[in-house]
């Protein structure tokens, strides 16, 4: 019997991105870090800013509830795209991960297929648990067909564009660098990057904000509640992610 | 046709033959690992020529890459991904795969299948990787270190695998600094220094089929002065004397019967009193020693 009679050869593209990016999506959820970022952190900031923000009575230009789930959904974007992504790819790069994988007959473009699929996953996952929560707060939900393919595009724009720049420094510093700037920047961009809150509440600074990603994001995410498609602000996503990849294939150490 | 490689990484220059097992040996720095990765594509080299199958392993990556299987000295996994799972991915990226439960179980892995690679020990971190690099039923595996780290119950069972997969027809390339791996399994021993390419054979070759003997001498009091070459010229012409420190001395040269007597009659007349005294055929670490002039390995 010749058990190692050599029979090579590659799987068909489409089983390979599958099988990768089912491997990627569950490391993903089953990472208790991971899940705190993804869907804690986002849940606690919606119900905490929707409380403080009836509180305080601060004027959001709506029901808080409305204008905060769509910002907390950019948040969760981001989160996945920039922050699970970059630390997740980062240690990948230290352990070896990516150089093991690249013995395997996986191409480098199915290997980043794989990883944009896995982040869709867990972005579906965190929007069901945060429109969940969302809903349940009384928050009206995306109005209409066009608010629905808004939010879509919103998140297929921030994903591209968070997931350029998450490669950037996961491709160009060491893994723990890339743990501590990967987290640094996502609590910037929560605090000032207009994603939670509209960017017209940082006053003169709110068109600035709007040209950062996720100024963008959120903008687009809270046009598409309100039944917009926020064409600008999905140009200005698109710009980033064509920039972040132009950067990240140039810069990128795969060991 | 064409098979196996050239490669360099300092003039050195090698090739490997179909269904055989290769082995590269040498000391750490010497640049095993950095000539494997030269076959595998990881590194292109400054100068010279590198076929793997054929193939350019960095030209042409893609065609090659389905066809070996690579085994790295170390990590490569998602510390939370477990064996088994790890495995299941690998197999599904290939056309042909093995049977993940056959190979699990031929190398000792059925047991830790549930467990995540950063709670494996270091021996079944070795033998996963041995395992991914099988998987894809290629037609040339290289393995850096196999049996690194490994007990020796479980290395006999790496070594049969190893022996079956050359049974099968498949061609193995692999580093080790245990001379003994390399002494039983190969073929055809490299020995690299320096990037250099030192000595090539088959063991028996690299061996000279025992017609050369070493004797060692190990006393606790230096030597009488001029004693050591007293006795080399005694074993007769052809006889290399080298002094290893100065309470031990390892004589290699032709042996026969009455060597032993000569060495007991030059201890008397010189008042030498040895606290060890052997005799034996060069093995590959003598040989081994002779052409790197190293202690260690790896």
């Amino acid at each position: 019997m010749s058990t190692f009679a050599p029979a090579p050869g590659a799987a068909p593209v489409g089983r390979q991105l599958l099988t990768q990016a089912g491997m990627e999506a569950r490391l993903m959820l089953r990472n208790g870090e991971q899940l705190l970022i993804a869907v804690v952190i986002p849940v606690i900031v919606l119900v905490g800013a929707v409380r403080g923000s009836e509180k305080v009575g601060l004027d959001l230009g709506g029901k808080p509830i409305d204008v905060l789930t769509p910002g907390v959904l950019a948040l969760a974007v981001m989160s996945t795209a920039f922050t699970s992504l970059a630390i997740a790819t980062g240690f990948e790069r230290r352990y070896g991960v990516l150089k093991r994988l690249g013995t395997a007959p996986l191409s480098r473009a199915t290997l980043l297929g794989g990883k944009v699929l896995a982040l869709l996953v867990v972005e579906v996952f965190q929007f069901v648990v945060i429109g969940g929560v969302g809903l349940a707060l009384g928050w009206s939900g995306p109005s209409g067909v066009v608010g629905v393919l808004g939010v879509v595009l919103a998140a297929l724009c921030g994903t591209a564009a968070f997931a350029a720049l998450g490669m950037l420094l996961a491709g160009s510093l060491r893994a723990e660098a890339t743990l501590a700037a990967a987290n640094l920047v996502y609590l910037l961009l929560l605090a000032g990057g207009a994603v939670v809150l509209p960017a017209d509440q940082y006053g003169g600074l709110g068109d600035v904000v709007r040209w950062l990603p996720s100024g963008a994001l959120g903008e687009a995410m809270r046009s598409a509640c309100d039944g917009a498609i926020a064409v600008r602000d999905l140009v200005v996503l698109a710009a980033w992610a064509v920039a972040g990849s132009a950067l990240t294939a140039r810069t990128f150490k795969w060991e | 046709m064409r098979y196996g490689d050239t490669v360099a990484v300092d003039g050195l220059s090698l090739t490997v033959e179909r269904g055989t097992i290769t082995a590269v040996l040498g000391p750490n720095g010497a640049g095993k690992t950095t000539t494997l990765e030269t076959c595998e594509g990881y590194r292109r080299p400054q100068a010279g020529t590198v076929r793997v199958l054929g193939l350019d392993p960095v030209r042409e990556r893609r065609t090659l890459l389905p066809r070996i299987g690579v085994m790295l000295q170390s990590g490569g996994a998602w510390s939370g991904a477990r064996a088994d799972e790890m495995l299941h991915h690998f197999a599904r990226l290939h056309a042909h795969p093995l049977d993940t439960g056959v190979l699990m179980e031929r190398l000792a892995l059925h047991e830790c299948g549930r467990t995540p690679y950063r709670r494996l020990s270091g021996g079944q971190q070795q033998r996963l990787g041995l395992a991914l690099a099988l998987i894809g039923r290629p037609e040339l595996v290289f393995v850096d270190e196999p049996t690194a780290g490994m007990d020796p119950q479980i290395r006999r069972a790496v070594w049969e695998l190893l022996d079956e997969l050359r049974h099968d027809g498949v061609t193995v390339v692999l580093t080790t600094h245990y001379l003994e791996e390399a002494e039983r399994l190969a073929d055809k021993v490299h020995i690299v220094d320096r990037g250099r390419l030192v000595a090539s054979g088959t063991p028996l070759e690299l061996t000279r089929g025992g017609t050369v003997a070493t004797l060692r001498i190990v006393v606790t009091q230096p030597f009488p002065p001029g004693a050591p070459a007293a006795l080399a010229a005694e074993l007769g012409p052809g006889t290399e004397l080298t002094e290893l420190d100065p309470l031990s001395i390892q004589l290699s040269g032709p042996a026969d019967s009455s060597t032993l007597a000569t060495v007991a009659a030059w201890c008397a007349a010189h008042d030498v009193l040895p606290e060890s005294l052997s005799l034996g055929q060069r093995n590959l670490e003598d040989v081994f020693l002779e052409l790197t002039g190293r202690e260690t390995l790896s």
